[in-house]
Parts: C-alpha cells; structure tokens; sequence
C-alpha cells in the first residue's frame, strides 16, 4: 500500500507539473463562481474526474510546495463525527472539500463539487458564517436533502478559504443512523 | 505474513454494494471483498435510474471505480446469486454476506385496467431510457396528447421531465438511441403529475421542481383550488418544505412578470399537478384494447403535514389520456428463499443492517430501508451497515477466527456450472466502447443495450 501510495503522490506531483490537473481553487473563475468547466466537455470532464478522485488525498492548491507564506495560512479546524478535533493549515483559495480530502477527513463529495448532492454537509462556526458569501440557489436546494439541516448548515464544496476565515471550525454532522426499521431509538448509553 | 483475510461478500453493485465496500476498506487492513453483480455491468441505479439529463449525480462512479480497483476489492459482473450460485454456497465460502441489490420489482396500482398496453409503470419506462437490457422491449407508444403519472416523487418528475424536454436537450445526454428517437415521434404534449394527497405532501424536491418550472417550450397549469390554505400553513413549515411549497404555490398561484407571460404563450407544452385524487380504474374505449383514460376518484385530506391522510370523498372523474406511467414506488423481491424476507414491506428484515435470525448476514440500500432515498441517503445507510459489521468483527459475535475460501471456492463453482463472471477490468472494456461510441454524436456513452452485446466486448 506505502509503494502504490508513494507511486500515486509522484504521479500526482508530476501531473501538475506539467499541468495536466487544472488547479481550480487557483482559477479567477472558479472563485468568483463562473466556472462552467464541469458541463463544458464531458469527455475531458470525465477524465479530468477521475484524476481528481485518484488523487484526492493530495489535491489543493500549491501542495507541491511547502512554503508556508504566513500571509496565506488560514488556520481551519474540522470536527470529525467522533467529535475529534483536526486542525489544518489550508491558503487561501482552497476549496474546504478538497482540503478535507487532503488530509483524510471523512468527507464525502459524491458529485465532486458539482451541487448534485448533499454528501459534504458541514455546520459552519458561529463565528464564521456570516463571513461566508450567501449560498446561491442550487446550493440551498441541495442543502434541503441533507439529515440534520441546521442553520449554519453548508456545503464544503461551495467553500473557499479567505483570510477572513482564519480560525474557521468545520463539523462533520452525525449521520449515523441508529434507528430500527421499526423506528425504535435505541436509548443513548 | 499478515493475519489471514476477512472476506466479506456484497451482492449488488449499485451504491450500497460500493459504499458498504468502501467503508469496509477503508476501515479494517485485512478485509477482502468481492462485489457479484448479476449484469455484467456494474453501479446499479446510477446508470440505470439517475436521469440522463443529471450526469453530475453520476459522478460518483468515480468514487465506486476507485473502490473496485482497490487491491483488495474485487468485482464479479454476469453472476446470478440465487440462480447461478446460492447464498448458502456463499456463507461458506465468506465470513459474511452483505446483501445490497436494491428494489427491482414494482409496487402495483391494484387497479381494473393496470394491464391495458399503454399503461407502463416508471421503473420500467425509466429503465427503457436508461438502456437497463430487461426494459429494451417496452416500446412505449408515445402517440397520444395526453399522459397521466401517478405519483408525485422525483421519480415522477424525471418522467415528466424526459417526456417534455426539447429534443436538443437530450441529444447530448446518455439516453440511449431508441429512446431518443422514440421520443422524436413523441405526440406527447401534456403531462398530468395526479397525487392523492396535497401540495405539502407531494414526495419530491425542488431541484427537479425547478427544473419542471424552466424547463424550456413548457408551460405549467395546476389547479389553483388545490392551494386553499397553502399559503397559511407555509410559516410553520420546515425549510426544505416549506421553500419546495413556496415554489409550488409561486408557480401555481402568482401573476407571471411579462417575461414569463410571454414564454409561456410560446409553450406548446403543458404539465401541471393534479392533487387529491385516487386512480380507481383505468379505461379503455370498448372494444379497443389500449388506455383512453384514468378514472380518479376525488380525496380530501386528514390531518395535516407528513402524516395526513387521504380520504374518498364519493366524488370520481375521468381524464382522458393515451399513456400512464405509475410512478408510486419500486419495491424489492427475495432471491433465495434462506434469506428471511419480510413481504409486508419487500425488505429484509433487519437491525441496523444485521439480518434477523441469520448469522452472517447483513444488508444495505434499499433492499435494507425501502426503496426511498438518494444516493446520499443510501451512503449513510451502507456506512452504517458496515460499522454493524465491523462492530460484530470486534466483539467477536461475526467469527472470523477460521480462514474461508472466499472466491476460489466460487469461481470453480461458476466454472462447472458454466458461468463466467465478468471482471472490472472486462467491464472497462465495454465502459470504453460505450464512450467512444457517444463521441461520435455528442454524448458521454452510447449505452450497449443487450446483455449478449455486453458479453462479447467483455469477452473479445
């Protein structure tokens, strides 16, 4: 598993060297949302996703780098469903589902960031989430499906770190679903 | 070297079947597991139930691919368990069995005139467009003006939806070739959406909501009787209801802006929604054996919210239509009589994904819940199943202490029963003509539509 994990970051390193992998958090278009990359050319999208999914422990911006210029920190904290805390140095631009996936959060993005589904469902700090823009539409519809909605519910997907959100507290909700078929809860212990 | 493997088998290839795997992997070093599919492709209802016009909802089969490639997963499209190979073989061969293959079979209507032609139910007509090889004879006659579906879900919508979209649309989409030139013919201009309950019943979202409200060359016509007392309730809802209602109520019951007026004068199309209303019998014009009309008997609701009840008022209509296509509910079928099947629900019968009475035995998706869900839900779901799993792996309730054959034992069961499985990497082959296939005119694939077609490119 090491060799083929090894194998895959150097493949990983060497395709983004030569730009095979776009780097979308670094993308204008991305940022302010005007990317239509993912409905423009299904055959390179579909390829295109299936870098992105093989590579998606190590996905984000500049990780080909390790300068840690402290002017493009921002500090983020996720919150596993056990309630462990793992803090992350992310920069600005990156999108928060594929930090996440960088660092092995158990955050599933099902549609791979194309608002088609509710699987990268986070409670956004207090603190932070007025500091995020406004969700658009198709965001919102998405959020509707999602268990356990709650106010400061997001898609990670639609996330993308700014300075402002330094300190920002991600939290995985608990789906898990401890219910009987026949809708019996079992008492907690 | 390591300690000998657990070897876990799913049987299913959708969702549940790969997230169960996905979870297991990822989870425990020493797992092994191998996915059976009874066609010899794999990922279930993402490729034949997700609508064509919503290619990012299949996105996930990237996921799945990864799973299936992991070193220790494998896959076994072509096989048949129940027919080719028995669960009980199966429980011999692997420390435990997770059942995830879904809703196959239909709920009926159990209405007069359910068998006229014409009348076809929405797993079938969406399997027909999906290219799903046992939906390829359908040939549904879109030669008439009118359909009614009954059933208000995302289901339903997808249905109205493929009926209705400008063919231009679809063109680029993975429907397959037959249905979009029978779709071409289509004389299908208006579609009615009939649910025995109200509007803050109906079953399905807003994304396909809105996608029904801008859909291009449409207009809607609902009855605006039907939103009594709408507005009203609207304050006390929920979000996702209540912003599903405001939709709903926005669509049906405020003045169109100029702009809307004037697309909607342009639309030769209609859909619309019909609530409180029962089918009680579906017509033919006598002496002809084809649909003519469903007659609907007329509900008032008790209670309110989720949990309201229709209830026949004694008053019945008939509308005229040439097509109805059910849309209220798949439903799963047992395939090996050891498996404890509850018949009241279609489900197995379970705690938390373990079976009943049947050690060994655990289920996920569908097959597991009822078959209600998104893809989502059914991630949640198969997780959960595998956590079970795991949980009984530690407390040592699953014994895992002797080493068990797993596929060996199977594959030369197949071997002498004539049955050979299709790998993942035999699946790619046909995943490769299918894209190149759909270049050619635009679209991501051109489904291979028989089972025989799909076996040969394995094969070859």
């Amino acid at each position: 598993m090491a060799a083929s994990a090894a194998a895959r970051t150097s493949i990983g390193l060497t395709l983004r060297f030569h730009r095979v992998i776009p780097d979308c958090s670094k993308c204008p278009l991305y940022r302010l949302k005007s990317c239509t990359s993912n409905r423009a050319n299904p055959q390179r999208r579909s390829s295109f996703n299936s870098f992105r999914t093989m590579n998606r422990h190590l996905q984000t911006s500049k990780c080909n780098s390790n300068s840690e210029d402290p002017d493009d920190v921002v500090n983020v904290v996720f919150i596993d469903r056990s309630g462990k805390r793992i803090p992350v140095k992310g920069k600005t631009g990156d999108n928060v589902l594929f930090l996440a996936h960088k660092h092995g959060i158990e955050l599933e993005g099902a549609c791979e960031a194309s608002l088609a589904c509710s699987t990268c469902h986070v409670y956004v700090s207090a603190a932070h989430f007025d500091k995020l823009p406004e969700p658009e539409e198709r965001e919102d519809d998405m959020l509707d499906m999602a268990p356990m909605l709650q106010e400061n519910s997001r898609l990670a997907c639609q996330i993308v770190l700014t300075p402002d959100l330094d300190g920002i507290e991600l939290t995985l909700p608990k789906v898990t679903r401890n219910f009987y078929v026949d809708g019996h809860v079992p008492k907690p212990h | 070297l390591l300690k000998p493997y657990k070897s876990v088998c799913i049987v299913g290839s959708g969702p549940a079947g790969f997230y169960t795997a996905q979870h297991l992997l990822k989870a425990h070093q020493n797992v092994q597991v191998d996915v059976y599919e009874r066609l010899p492709v794999p990922f279930g209802l993402v490729r034949f139930g997700v609508a064509p016009d919503h290619p990012e909802v299949k996105n996930v089969i990237n996921t799945f691919t990864q799973t299936a490639k992991h070193p220790r997963c494998s896959f076994y499209g072509n096989v048949n368990v129940g027919e080719d190979v028995s669960v009980d073989e199966l429980q011999e061969a692997y420390h435990a069995i997770v059942l995830s293959y879904g809703a196959e079979g239909n709920r009926s209507v159990g209405v007069p005139g359910e068998d006229l032609p014409g009348v076809y139910s929405a797993k079938d007509f969406v399997g027909w467009y999906n290219g799903l090889p046992s939906c390829q004879e359908l040939r549904p006659d879109l030669s008439c003006e009118t359909a009614v579906i009954l059933g208000q879900g995302n289901v339903a919508l997808d249905v109205a939806r493929i009926l209705l979209s400008p063919l231009d649309a679809l063109k680029k989409t993975d429907i397959t070739q037959p249905a979009l030139e029978a779709l071409a013919q289509s004389r299908v201009c208006r579609v009615l959406i009939v649910g025995r309950r109200g509007p803050m019943q109906v079953a399905s979202t807003i994304k396909e909501l809105r996608e029904m409200v801008n859909l291009p060359g449409t207009r809607p016509e609902m009855v605006a009787a039907d939103f009594d007392g709408v507005a009203e309730a609207l304050k006390d809802l929920p979000r996702p209801r209540k912003r599903l209602t405001e939709l709903m109520l926005k669509t049906a019951l405020e003045m169109p802006t100029e702009k809307e007026q004037e697309r909607r004068k342009k639309a030769s199309r209609i859909w619309g929604f019909r609530f409180f209303r029962s089918p009680v019998e579906i017509l033919a014009e006598p002496g002809c054996n084809r649909v003519a009309g469903v007659r609907l008997a007329v509900n008032k609701l008790e209670g309110s919210g989720e949990k309201a009840q229709a209830v026949l008022t004694g008053e019945v209509e008939d509308v005229p239509c040439g097509l109805v296509i059910s849309s209220i509910g798949y439903r799963s079928l047992p395939i090996d009589p050891t498996v404890p099947f509850d018949s009241r629900r279609a489900i197995v019968p379970n705690s938390m994904g373990r079976v009943h009475n049947a050690a060994g035995l655990y289920c996920s998706g569908w097959l597991k819940t009822g078959p209600t869900g998104v893809i989502a839900t059914t991630m949640n779901s198969s997780f959960d199943t595998a956590r079970s799993l795991l949980e009984d792996v530690e407390s040592g309730k699953l014994d895992v202490s002797s080493a068990k054959p797993g596929s060996h034992m199977i594959s030369s069961l197949l071997e002498k029963r004539g049955v050979k499985p299709v790998t993942f990497s035999d699946w790619e082959k046909i995943d490769d003509l299918e894209t190149r296939r759909g270049e050619v005119s635009g679209k991501p694939r051109e489904k291979i539509l028989t089972v025989a077609a799909m076996l040969k490119v394995a094969r070859g």
